[in-house]
């Protein structure tokens, strides 16, 4: 179907275009505040990707996903500012970021191989508070983190002796640091999109499907169990990584207070929200999580003074609070996602039988031709 | 030499006896079936043999060689398949990537690809539902995607565990003429059945198992005739 495919190539060129100019339209319209709303948007697009291979591909309830968030940011943070004098380069660390990820996935993988459910999602909550909490009290009697004033000053990402940290001057008008950013983060999402669809596609991507749904079978058919769980806990944990390394130079400053339990459930909310196990809805769900609570606080608090002359609530916890609300309707009229996946759309919507035969009328029907 | 010789088995869940001390041998090309009441060790036996449970006592032989500790995964490189009870469908997957699971361990993208075919043409069902959620089929159509996936493990010895339950009888009619089939083309087979006389009839030998023990064994033809298997399982 050529028609088909060179609408494809169309949507896709069209989404570039809007893509690249989207943070010049926003900035000018609404404020440098709004780009870099956009950039945590990315950033938070890739880590809800990752986490959806542990969550929506492998099924495996995560809720300390953040943790690995946080190993790749303060790898970043310890390994480029001026607290341990220590500066390497961003394409060192950013990848050894990703690896230690991995590798603590797989610390975590292993002792949580055999449980499932409720218990899995115990056992991960903790683990992402030990990683918090080992980040607070590591100042002390050596100092490697310093504890909960955080990490001050990191380097920002350097490209052949140019700063993403810089304003740079375009055709007169002065670009803060966040337009850069934008870009840099825009490219690693596109990458962490791509291996995403490539990994749901392939054989691996197959297997952990396999395996939520039946163990004894997906044993049988030849798969190892142990390596498939702990590969998707270690992919998903690079992702993780990749993306605290960028958030640690973005900001300039990491500290425990962003690694707690509410930004692993942020997180997870993206993924639930926009359609476990399928990478448009993850990506819709990131997007949105990130951008409307950005967009309450503009709105709740004008609003208020109009409608009543006074503030009647604290325009930060009405905007929780409507927030909040948003999210139960939309499980309530929506559990599978706003953008299910095939496969979750008929988890909730189709009869889809566990060992209980359908008719057999159609099937005799089939095996007479 | 047989394929499979398994001498003295004996397998407990906690305290409780499963199977008691039983031996079988199936020989290469050979059909066999294993019938007998529910709970009678049967579906017990045959996880045994793929290493789902460990035995307590007695030996199984695989292809001359003691499979011990080989872990459940590598059976199938070994081309030792069993289609679990249940049919063990994933049906979140698709027609095809569920026959695509069959070749897992297989690289040999070319080979996969006319087995698929090979197994659509034997199913045409299933070919016209090949991008359809496996979980979505009837309990026939889903029996032929678990035969057809096990086909493409490419087994040396399949074990069905019994293929018919839940069925329909004109289904399990078919489902038995593509288990002679698949016999025919040179697998190995040792079917576990509650269906005692369909299985018998298209079987070479036969054991008949109760309570933990193998009491009867033989031809076939000789156990279907035996006033014993008429009275307790083809009830005549």
């Amino acid at each position: 179907m050529p028609q088909n495919q060179s609408k494809r190539m169309l949507a896709f060129a069209l989404s570039g275009i809007v893509l690249a100019v989207l943070p010049f339209i926003v900035g000018s319209t609404l404020g440098n505040s709004w780009v870099r709303t956009l950039d945590f948007a990315l950033l938070y697009i890739m880590l809800a990707l990752g986490l959806n291979i542990v969550v929506g591909f492998a099924g495996l309830l995560d809720l300390g996903y953040i943790a690995f968030y946080a190993v790749g940011a303060y790898t970043f943070a310890l390994l480029n500012s001026p607290h341990l004098s220590i500066f390497m380069p961003w394409w060192f660390i950013l990848p050894l970021g990703a690896i230690l990820a991995a590798f603590f996935g797989i610390m975590l993988g292993t002792p949580v191989l055999r449980l499932r459910g409720d218990y899995l999602a115990i056992v991960t909550l903790g683990f992402g508070e030990i990683i918090r909490i080992f980040m607070n009290n590591l100042n002390a009697p050596v100092n490697i983190t310093n504890g909960p004033q955080g990490i001050n000053m990191i380097k920002p990402i350097e490209v052949a002796g140019f700063s993403l940290g810089k304003p740079v001057e375009l055709f007169g008008t002065t670009y803060n640091s966040v337009y850069i950013y934008y870009y840099l983060f825009l490219l690693l999402a596109v990458l962490t999109v791509i291996i995403c669809h490539r990994l749901q596609h392939s054989r691996i991507g197959r297997a952990w499907v396999a395996l939520r749904e039946d163990d004894v079978a997906a044993n049988a058919m030849g798969l190892n169990i142990r390596n498939i769980k702990l590969l998707a806990f270690a992919m998903g944990a690079t992702f993780g990584g990749v993306a605290g390394g960028l958030f640690a130079s973005f900001q300039g400053f990491v500290s425990p207070e962003s690694f707690g339990l509410m930004e692993s459930i942020m997180v997870l909310a993206m993924v639930v929200l926009g359609g476990m196990g399928n990478i448009s809805g993850v990506i819709l769900g990131a997007v949105l999580l990130t951008v409307t609570p950005e967009l309450l606080r503009d709105i709740i608090g004008p609003l208020q003074m109009k409608a009543f002359g006074r503030m009647i609530v604290d325009p930060e916890n009405a905007r929780m609070l409507m927030f909040g609300l948003a999210l139960i309707v939309v499980m309530l009229v929506r559990p599978e996602g706003l953008w299910p996946s095939k496969r979750r759309k008929a988890e909730f919507h189709d009869a889809l039988d566990d060992g209980i035969p359908a008719a057999d009328s159609q099937a005799a029907d089939g095996l007479k031709g | 030499m047989s394929l499979l010789e398994v001498k003295n088995l004996k397998v407990a869940y906690g305290g409780i006896q499963a199977v008691k001390g039983i031996d079988l041998h199936i020989d290469q090309g050979e059909l066999v079936t294993l019938i007998g009441a529910n709970g009678a060790g049967k579906t017990t036996t045959l996880r045994t043999l793929v290493g789902m449970v460990k035995p307590a006592e007695g030996t199984i032989q695989y292809d001359g060689k003691p499979t011990g500790k080989t872990p459940v995964f590598d059976f199938v490189r070994k081309g030792l398949v069993m289609v679990p009870e249940g049919r063990g469908v994933f049906g979140r997957l698709t027609v095809e990537e569920n026959l695509r699971m069959g070749a897992y361990y297989r690289n040999d993208e070319s080979a996969i690809r006319s087995e698929i075919d090979y197994v659509y043409e034997l199913f045409p069902r299933l070919k016209e539902r090949m991008t359809q959620l496996a979980g979505t089929l009837s309990g026939g159509e889903q029996q032929m995607v678990a035969m057809g996936r096990a086909m493409l493990s490419k087994p040396k010895l399949l074990l069905l565990d019994e293929p018919s339950m839940g069925l329909a009888p004109i289904i399990v009619q078919k489902i038995f003429e593509i288990v002679q089939m698949i016999s025919k083309q040179g697998v190995t087979i040792l079917l576990v059945e509650q269906n005692a006389k369909l299985a018998l009839e298209i079987s070479d030998r036969g054991y008949v198992m109760e309570s933990g023990r193998i009491t009867m064994s033989g031809a076939a033809s000789e156990l279907l005739s035996s006033d014993a298997v008429q009275k307790a399982y083809l009830g005549e």
